[in-house]
């Protein structure tokens, strides 16, 4: 059986995957964000997983207005580094999981959670900034992400965004999918997205520290309580785009103590730096205990 | 029974809801237009000609060409959709977020590196945060607004 062993949780800042790619990383401005990843990067390799279910915003992508899915979930067998404006990212193409995303598609769409279904889509920074933070940038002899990925789209960008309570319904209903894959699959769910910012109006640059690590406290611990927070209360104290941060509760839903199955989770890794550009980047990474 | 907006209290910030987004419909699709090398390449040659391609309205387009972002804003823009004309001239996106605040790039970088704009007074329009309508434009432009 497949199981979900461990959550991530990061923010995926476009100028993190810009200076990454041009070699910046170890400038002062920039050493002492790469400095908090430098501990995943290790567990990464250390606890490899066979799948990464990765849920990420599309910021204006993939999606146009055109047609904006509140769920989206790619079955595709692989998917592009997007041109957001400046060139695609010099990054790995990322594989897909097809058998295991139609899987998750059906059972998920049968627990009532309405999902559109995704075979062909440029992913953005919103993926790949995770993958670089938690991978490195792959060398090229060696020209690849560590396994197939499942991307899985949320909408963030135009009001109303599901709730932080739906996001943490929907990740109940992940674990249960994903639980109910025959082939034996270590499998791992990030959350991706946050912390406080907004990048909008003579209000652009709020940070908000205390609500961030107020939020991290409770994910952790009292993931129901982060759930129950309102969107008007990200929009108001974490920022315009700080309303990404419901992407985590998907994440956390998928956990084995909201299942019961567990008093809690194991905390292996906290991370906060403030800025990375215009945002306050957060970091966590759970195991199932 | 009209819709419940409850973040219309929030100074500095326009949420991207379905109003918005009709009424920006296409001068975000033109936005998006610039994904592709060809097309920024057409548009930097002559953004009038190519702004004209697209049913806008006169007052998106001039937010576009004076790249005045809190007017495409207005006019119904979502940054991410917006970012993409920055992108197009190499700009970033802390350039982009800074520039709608009437501060000087590095104005802007330093209150970020200072840890961010403060939430104090930031929270409901009347406050007297340094996001409230009565004190724009920010930084150096607003001591020398005040001196005039």
């Amino acid at each position: 059986m497949a199981r979900i062993t461990a959550s991530v949780y990061t923010s995926h800042v476009p100028a993190i995957g810009a200076a990454m790619d041009a070699g910046k990383d170890q400038e002062p401005y920039w050493q002492p964000l790469f400095k908090g990843y430098e501990y995943s990067k290790q567990w990464m390799k250390d606890n490899k997983p066979d799948v990464i279910f990765l849920v990420y915003n599309d910021h204006a992508t993939a999606f146009s207005l055109d047609l904006i899915p509140t769920f989206a979930i790619g079955t595709g067998a692989q998917y592009q580094p997007a041109d957001e404006g400046y060139g695609a990212r010099p990054v790995p193409t990322v594989i897909g999981h097809p058998e295991l995303a139609s899987h998750i598609a059906q059972s998920v769409i049968q627990q009532d959670f309405d999902l559109t279904i995704v075979n062909k889509m440029d992913v953005d920074h919103g993926l790949t900034v995770p993958l670089s933070l938690m991978c490195g940038n792959p060398p090229k002899n060696a020209f690849h992400w560590p396994c197939p990925v499942i991307p899985f789209a949320v909408n963030v960008v135009q009001y109303p965004v599901p709730s932080g309570q739906r996001c943490f319904n929907l990740g109940q209903a992940i674990r249960k999918a994903v639980e109910s894959y025959d082939e034996d699959l270590n499998v791992h769910i990030w959350g991706t997205g946050g912390m406080s910012h907004q990048l909008q109006g003579p209000r652009a640059g709020l940070i908000n520290a205390d609500f961030d690590n107020a939020f991290l406290d409770k994910l952790i611990a009292d993931p129901s309580a982060a759930a129950a927070i309102p969107h008007i209360d990200y929009v108001r104290e974490a920022g315009s785009e700080g309303i990404e941060l419901v992407m985590w509760l998907i994440a956390r839903g998928a956990m084995a103590d909201v299942a019961g199955r567990a008093d809690g989770v194991k905390l292996k890794h906290r991370f906060f730096h403030v800025p990375a550009s215009n945002t306050a980047v957060g970091h966590l990474i759970l195991e199932n205990q | 029974m009209s819709l419940n907006k409850p973040y219309l209290d929030v100074p500095g910030t326009i949420i991207f809801d379905a109003d918005q987004s009709r009424k920006g419909y296409h001068l975000n699709q033109f936005c998006m237009s610039l994904m592709k090398a060809e097309n920024r390449e057409r548009f930097k040659a002559d953004q009038r000609a190519y702004l004209d391609e697209w049913p806008m309205t006169e007052e998106q387009k001039q937010g576009v060409l004076t790249r005045d972002l809190n007017r495409c804003m207005a006019a119904g823009g979502n940054i991410y959709f917006l970012a993409k004309i920055g992108a197009t001239f190499g700009l970033s996106f802390q350039q982009m977020a800074g520039s709608m605040t009437g501060m000087t790039e590095e104005e802007y970088r330093a209150m970020m590196i200072g840890g961010g704009r403060s939430i104090q007074g930031n929270r409901y329009i009347g406050e007297d945060g340094d996001a409230q309508a009565h004190n724009q434009p920010q930084g150096a432009a607003h001591k020398n607004k005040k001196e005039v």
